[in-house]
């Protein structure tokens, strides 16, 4: 996936920060991940990202955080019901459908998770999210 | 007998007679210097018994010094391990058995009653109370309900050949959408035909199901920690009350109410009772019970009477994994026939500070509780802000009692096995 160009689309108007060889996240699209995360992902995921040992995943470069956008953002848009095993381990709590976000709201949590507690991945772009709300399952 | 003989004979028998009376009391292990890291009351100290490696759950310590505790996962295909005590308190791993995971476990008139996720198992012990065929355990119960969350199967025995089994609900409300954004209770909640409630089983009968049970209790979430109180003959549980009041009904509760509610609570329970989940909640702070909001609780509208009411409403969410009625000689008079009660600590408080990781005493009188709840053994968390961010390095789960009267406690997180000694001194 091409990282620099494709930002645009999911930005908002604030200042891009200087971009170096890791491309930097604006400020305001953290500020506003961080407000999501806070209000819909923190009562589960704990406040560093570590989750519950044996109930709650952690986001902590876990290969679904870091690995493929599309099932990323569907984990977002339609919780996790099933038992997977999520990097050798498996967690028993259901995590709910997040699909009542909004294409912002689900672009803006995960790119601030993605570059949070570690975790040094692209951006989510809003086009993405729509993108993956009309695939099938 | 010649004279010369009299007095070194005395001596020698004095001397015999004396060793003898010794053989009986036990001798108490040395505590470890920092009383393995705990926070305990004047006069009590703590050893670390063993560093297991695994996961312990609940735990059985026999007159012999042999210990069993489960293990919530196999450690190399074994799920129940055996370690054995030395002189000085410490222990070494001697085997394992039971190629299942799980939480249960406890010795009762000659038997050791293990469980699965799923089933009962009994093995039979000998006088020495060792496993006398670790491969040929009778599977007294089959069949049981599980999914994901609240899957284990603790249990206890009365003295009338019964054996209590939780069954926990795959739910944390019964919703439509488990912990989903405002999503309705089920209407009636049909999981609380086959889960969600206390189980009883006779102890001796093979591959007994639902069928051959009775539910004898309903309305209960979870239940970890439960223990038969032999003073008043009655059964006791402390049930994981339910999460996510602000994530789901963030216009009814916020943070800090989601964290405070509700409370954990501690039920005596009669064959019938039902403690009322899901379509209430024990509010600890009004102490009342409230109609939960996924059956149209407003925070303020009172639940039918019929519910049981708990016999100690504890902080919310600090999860109690054992619960253990104190029937020994070795502690002070005002804990025979009270109850210590092992919370694991939370993770729903966030983000509010969170809670527990500490062994309470509540005092108990004529099988009734009595008077304010302490904290007993505390600081398994390593230091207060280890226990409010939940990053901590030790978790109380199991307890047990030795035939000494000493108190033991395991962490099923780093997988220390604690033992809390009293020194008159």
């Amino acid at each position: 996936m091409v990282g620099g160009s494709t930002r645009l689309s999911a930005q908002t108007k604030s200042k891009q920060a200087p971009v170096a060889k890791t491309k930097a996240v604006s400020a305001a699209v953290l500020a506003n991940g961080k407000k999501v995360y806070t209000k819909y992902c923190l009562a589960c995921h704990m406040a560093d990202g570590g989750g519950v040992q044996n109930m709650n995943p952690p986001l902590i470069k876990t290969s679904y955080v870091l690995g493929n956008a599309t099932k990323l953002i569907k984990v977002i848009l339609n919780g996790m019901s099933e038992g997977v095993e999520i990097d050798g381990e498996t967690y028993t709590n259901i995590m709910p459908p997040h699909g009542f976000l909004t294409d912002q709201e689900v672009a803006d949590v995960l790119t601030y998770v993605r570059s949070s507690f570690g975790n040094k991945a692209p951006a989510i772009k809003v086009a993405e999210v729509k993108a993956a709300r009309t695939t099938k399952k | 007998m010649k004279r010369k003989f009299l007095w070194p004979a005395l001596l020698l028998s004095g001397a015999f007679l004396t060793l003898y009376a010794f053989k009986s009391i036990s001798v108490l292990p040395t505590p470890d210097p920092d009383n393995a890291g705990l926070v305990l009351p004047q006069g009590f100290g703590a050893l670390k018994v063993a560093e297991t490696g695994a996961k312990p759950r609940h735990i059985v310590v026999t007159p012999q010094g042999t210990i069993y505790v489960k293990l919530a996962r196999v450690k190399d295909n074994k799920g129940i391990m055996v370690l054995q005590e030395n002189k000085d308190g410490k222990a070494q791993v001697t085997g394992g058995f039971g190629d299942y995971p799980g939480t249960g476990i406890y010795m009762k008139d000659g038997y050791l009653y293990t469980s699965s996720n799923t089933e009962v198992f009994r093995y039979k012990l000998s006088d020495k109370n060792e496993v006398i065929d670790p491969t040929k355990p009778e599977k007294i119960v089959t069949g049981l309900k599980m999914g994901r969350q609240h899957e284990t199967k603790s249990l206890v025995l009365d003295n009338d050949g019964n054996v209590y089994v939780n069954i926990g609900v795959n739910s944390n409300s019964c919703q439509e959408q488990d912990r989903g954004l405002r999503s309705a209770g089920i209407p009636g909640c049909p999981l609380l035909d086959s889960m969600a409630g206390i189980w009883q089983f006779k102890k001796d009968k093979l591959n007994q199901s639902y069928g051959q049970g009775i539910r004898y209790a309903s309305g209960l979430r979870n239940v970890v920690g439960l223990d038969w109180n032999q003073q008043n003959n009655q059964l006791f549980v402390m049930q994981h009350g339910r999460d996510n009041l602000n994530s789901s009904w963030p216009e009814l509760y916020n943070e800090k109410e989601s964290a405070e509610l509700p409370a954990e609570c501690l039920y005596a329970l009669k064959k019938g009772d039902n403690a009322g989940w899901p379509f209430m909640y024990y509010d600890g702070v009004q102490n009342k019970k409230i109609v939960a909001p996924e059956y149209g609780g407003d925070k303020k509208k009172e639940a039918d009477a019929k519910y049981l009411d708990p016999a100690v409403a504890f902080p919310a969410h600090m999860a109690p994994n054992g619960l253990l009625f104190y029937t020994g000689n070795m502690f002070p008079e005002k804990y025979k026939n009270g109850a210590f009660i092992a919370f694991h600590g939370s993770w729903n408080r966030a983000p509010e500070p969170q809670k527990g990781f500490f062994v309470v005493f509540q005092p108990f009188k004529d099988g009734k509780p009595v008077g304010k709840w302490e904290i007993f053994a505390d600081n398994f968390a390593g230091s207060p802000e280890k226990a409010a961010s939940g990053r901590v390095d030790h978790r109380p789960c199991g307890l047990a009692q030795g035939s000494d009267g000493s108190l033991y406690v395991t962490d099923d997180s780093k997988g220390t096995i604690y033992r809390i000694v009293y020194n008159k001194k």
